[in-house]
């Protein structure tokens, strides 16, 4: 890759503020004209415990991992070996330690990157109020050309109004930082120029708050909330957001009355919307398949992590698949998408919610922890997208009203309460036409050929994939691998070229045949444990004989490089 | 409940042309006919009514009534009453279902439901028997009710005590009424109808088919919480005294419901201003 797309990480224990640091870098990096991308990695303590900030900066948007890091600063060694393996670096890579922290420990000294020790606390020692995450923050911001002057607007943010005396602390320790900095060998520093000025503002957002932006845009008006890690910033993104856009969100006892309440809700004629995590989808499954039979629309954001059961809350994982698209009882079509990148998950979940309110069925939206609660520096995205219009009756005075006529493309036109002569009974039991109870096969048989109908007919030329490059061997991934996939397409020199799904179901067999059009090979990239997606893809969809699969549970994010060995090897098999 | 009035209608312009699949002589028939009355008496315009239900022979009761109807899943038909006047405050939402329903699978959401005092109205055919599958017990059956193939010895639990559990969570307005008294039934339900919060109503409505006993209640069942109290501590002392057959409004109180947060509002330009950097 071009010198002009760096990695950095930062590590420390609990109260090194490390996070703070990343934020006030990345934020000031991008109002110096860098795109950025700022993941966290947190172990499972309630506060504190270790943590990395994982940045990684470009003179273009950047919306996934590299491969490695070239530069580590360590504020302490606090369980580096619980996450080192989160953190490759290189022969050529830079570690910069304090010393007052003790000695590099042996899983970093094996890398054989070269270490330079930098006194962060003592030097904090010596201007009283300043602490050792500010002297970093100043000596970390050299990398990207950035001088304490450039960092003091996000400084004044994070800090509040603690007062002038703690800024003037804070920004005494920049300026010492800066000082360790250009004490070093330049050669410490990866080459990197700073990019040109700015033109128009740029967005800082995570994949959890652009879901949240992509639901109200798209007209969500009602959100029953049950908090669960990773997906639970969507929530507290949209409890104040809904309130000023005349929506509301209500938090609830468990899953099951917040899965319910949509329904409710949405049976009222409001667009609904919740955000969950594997173990509350797990739950939610028996309302989601009465959504599909009672043809009532809602929204569901999973923002996946490691699975089964509990565990683990805080990382990666893309293990849901399976569940969100198979899990209901019964045959029950529905919407699953998963957003490509963190920007993405405002334009997927604003689609989403448009077409469950179109086609009167729930959408399950599939993020992942990866891109929820990453941050990304990225343009703004452009205004409008789909808007929720759910097809209403007309009713007539003397004609009896059928809530689930046979239409020709399957959609029965909806009677929300308050529409006299519309007064009709949603049923999770099989019905005929008017929603009367039925154990016929004929009205079993011809409600579920409509409800099949009206996905079949769904609309999703425009989005249902990222596509790109023209090579013989197609990478097919989706969700937060798409960005790391297309990255090891653009090193593939034309031997590649990207299918990152976005449309899971309704599947789309003549866009996917067009895609293949010239494709010799394929490569799914995932991750999960039992390789998913791959035997979704391979069950549904025609493809060519050679289908090899690149798949491993989380935590550790699959990066482009692999990918790009997965390539090659694919490529050497001709 | 919604103040436009209909057109005065007949109860049975309440009823639908769907003939129930409960059994000659059960009790629920009476309550379908008390929501029927109450609801004219009332002159709520039908449209402007919602009864939601959850899953069990007396949960088929949405069905049977021509306002709008949610016949849902089993023990969840709190949360779906719920989401709908939350999202639709001016609606009259009623929700109804069984015992097993409203105590067992949805006790979580009966607790809540009455903490959040939302203003509908929850009306529990109480038969303490699961007859849609053939006469299991309940969280109402007597422990040593040993009639059920799967727990011949009787379920050996204590029962659930309803208006007890309702008065402690919260609910504020409170009744226990009986099948075979259509009349008080009717005028309860008109007054939960009207009580601006979380009305909860323990009909007692007996299963002559599992529970055939049960056609002996009406011998049973006594006026005796004849004008409700309005102190909660009160209404829990009389309930010391309680065989489980006292009727009338125990406890009827205005207490303060969820509301929703309100902010100014704000257009969605300004939303992601805040993204901006």
């Amino acid at each position: 890759m071009s010198h002009h797309v760096l990695s950095l990480a930062m590590t420390g224990s609990g109260g090194a503020g490390v996070m703070t640091v990343g934020q006030i870098l990345v934020d000031a990096a991008a109002r110096a004209g860098w795109y950025g991308l700022f993941r966290r990695s947190l172990g499972p303590q309630i506060r504190g415990g270790e943590s990395a900030a994982l940045l990684r900066f470009g003179h273009r948007p950047i919306l996934s991992h590299g491969d490695s890091f070239d530069l580590l600063l360590a504020y302490d060694w606090g369980n580096i070996t619980r996450f080192a393996a989160e953190l490759p670096l290189r022969p050529d890579s830079v570690v910069l330690y304090d010393p007052d922290a003790g000695d590099v420990p042996e899983v970093i000294e094996r890398t054989d990157a070269r270490c330079v020790p930098v006194p962060l606390a003592q030097t904090a020692k010596t201007a009283p109020g300043t602490r050792a995450n500010m002297v970093g923050l100043g000596l970390i911001a050299r990398a990207l050309g950035l001088v304490p002057d450039d960092l003091k607007g996000e400084l004044e943010a994070a800090l509040g109004d603690k007062g002038a005396e703690i800024l003037e602390h804070s920004l005494q320790g920049l300026r010492l930082g800066a000082e360790i900095a250009a004490g070093l060998p330049t050669n410490v520093w990866p080459a990197a120029d700073r990019p040109a000025p700015l033109a128009v503002p740029r967005w800082s957002i995570t994949g959890n708050e652009a879901a949240g932006m992509g639901a109200v845009r798209g007209g969500v008006r009602f959100v029953a909330a049950y908090p669960i890690t990773p997906s639970t910033e969507i929530l507290e993104w949209l409890a104040p957001n809904l309130a000023k856009v005349g929506g509301q969100l209500v938090q609830v006892e468990d899953e099951l009355a917040s899965i319910n309440m949509l329904v409710g809700a949405s049976f009222g004629g409001v667009p609904s919307l919740t955000a969950t995590s594997g173990p509350g989808l797990s739950l939610m499954l028996e309302g989601l398949g009465m959504a599909v039979a009672a043809e009532v629309p809602l929204t569901l954001i999973d923002v996946q992590r490691g699975g089964p059961s509990t565990g683990i809350p805080t990382k990666s994982e893309q293990s849901d698949f399976n569940i969100a698209v198979y899990g209901m009882h019964g045959d029950a079509p529905h919407i699953v998408c998963a957003p490509t990148s963190i920007p993405d998950c405002l334009s997927t979940v604003q689609w989403a919610v448009s077409a469950a309110e179109a086609v009167q069925c729930p959408a399950i939206v599939l993020s992942d922890q990866n891109m929820g609660q990453s941050r990304a520096i990225v343009d703004p995205p452009q205004p409008g997208g789909p808007v929720a219009a759910r097809r209403l009756a007309r009713l007539e005075a003397g004609t009896a009203y059928k809530r689930y006529a046979l239409t020709n493309d399957g959609v029965s036109p909806m009677a929300v309460p308050g529409m006299a002569g519309g007064e009709y009974t949603a049923d999770g039991l099989a019905h005929n036409e008017r929603g009367t109870p039925s154990t016929q096969a004929a009205d079993h048989q011809s409600q579920l050929d409509k409800r099949l109908r009206k996905l079949e007919t769904l609309e999703c030329e425009e989005i249902w994939a990222e596509t790109e490059g023209d090579g013989a061997i197609a990478v097919i991934a989706w969700g937060s691998l798409t960005e790391a996939a297309r990255e090891a397409v653009a090193r593939a020199n034309g031997a590649a070229r990207l299918i990152g799904l976005r449309v899971i179901l309704p599947l789309q067999p003549e866009a996917m045949a067009e895609a293949l059009t010239g494709v010799s090979k394929v490569l799914v990239v995932e991750q999960s444990h039992g390789a998913q997606f791959f035997h979704f893809l391979k069950g549904h969809y025609a493809l060519p004989a050679t289908v090899e699969s690149l798949h491993r549970p989380g935590p550790l994010p699959i990066r482009p490089v692999e990918i790009l060995a997965a390539i090659n090897s694919l490529k050497g098999d001709a | 409940m919604n103040q436009v009035l209909a057109p005065e209608l007949d109860f049975t312009d309440y009823k639908s042309d769907v003939t129930p699949v409960w059994c000659p002589g059960c009790g629920d028939y009476a309550v379908l006919s008390a929501i029927l009355k109450a609801l004219a008496a009332l002159r709520l315009p039908r449209e402007d009514v919602a009864l939601i239900s959850g899953i069990g022979c007396s949960s088929r009761i949405a069905a049977y009534t021509s306002v709008y109807g949610f016949h849902g899943i089993h023990g969840r038909a709190l949360p779906i009453a719920q989401g709908l006047k939350l999202a639709r405050p001016e609606l009259t939402v009623l929700c109804a279902g069984g015992d097993g329903d409203g105590f067992s699978i949805g006790g979580n959401h009966f607790l809540h439901a009455c903490r959040r005092n939302l203003d509908l109205t929850y009306i529990v055919m109480d038969n303490a028997v699961y007859g849609m599958t053939k006469g299991q017990a309940s969280p109402t059956s007597a422990a040593d009710w040993s009639e059920s193939k799967l727990t011949p010895e009787g379920p050996g639990v204590a029962p659930l005590q309803p208006l007890d559990l309702a008065l402690t969570a919260g609910a504020s307005h409170v009744a226990r009424c009986f099948s075979g008294k259509v009349q008080a039934l009717t005028q309860t339900i008109a007054e939960a109808i009207r009580h601006p919060g979380f009305s909860f109503i323990q009909v007692i409505s007996p299963c002559v088919t599992y529970r055939p006993e049960m056609r002996e209640y009406k011998t049973l069942v006594h006026e005796s919480f004849t004008e409700p109290c309005t102190d909660r501590r009160e209404a829990r002392r009389r309930l010391i005294d309680d065989d489980g057959f006292s009727l009338g409004t125990l406890f009827k109180s205005v207490e303060p419901s969820y509301k929703p947060l309100r902010h100014e509002p704000e257009s969605l330009d300004a939303l992601e201003r805040q993204f901006s950097l």
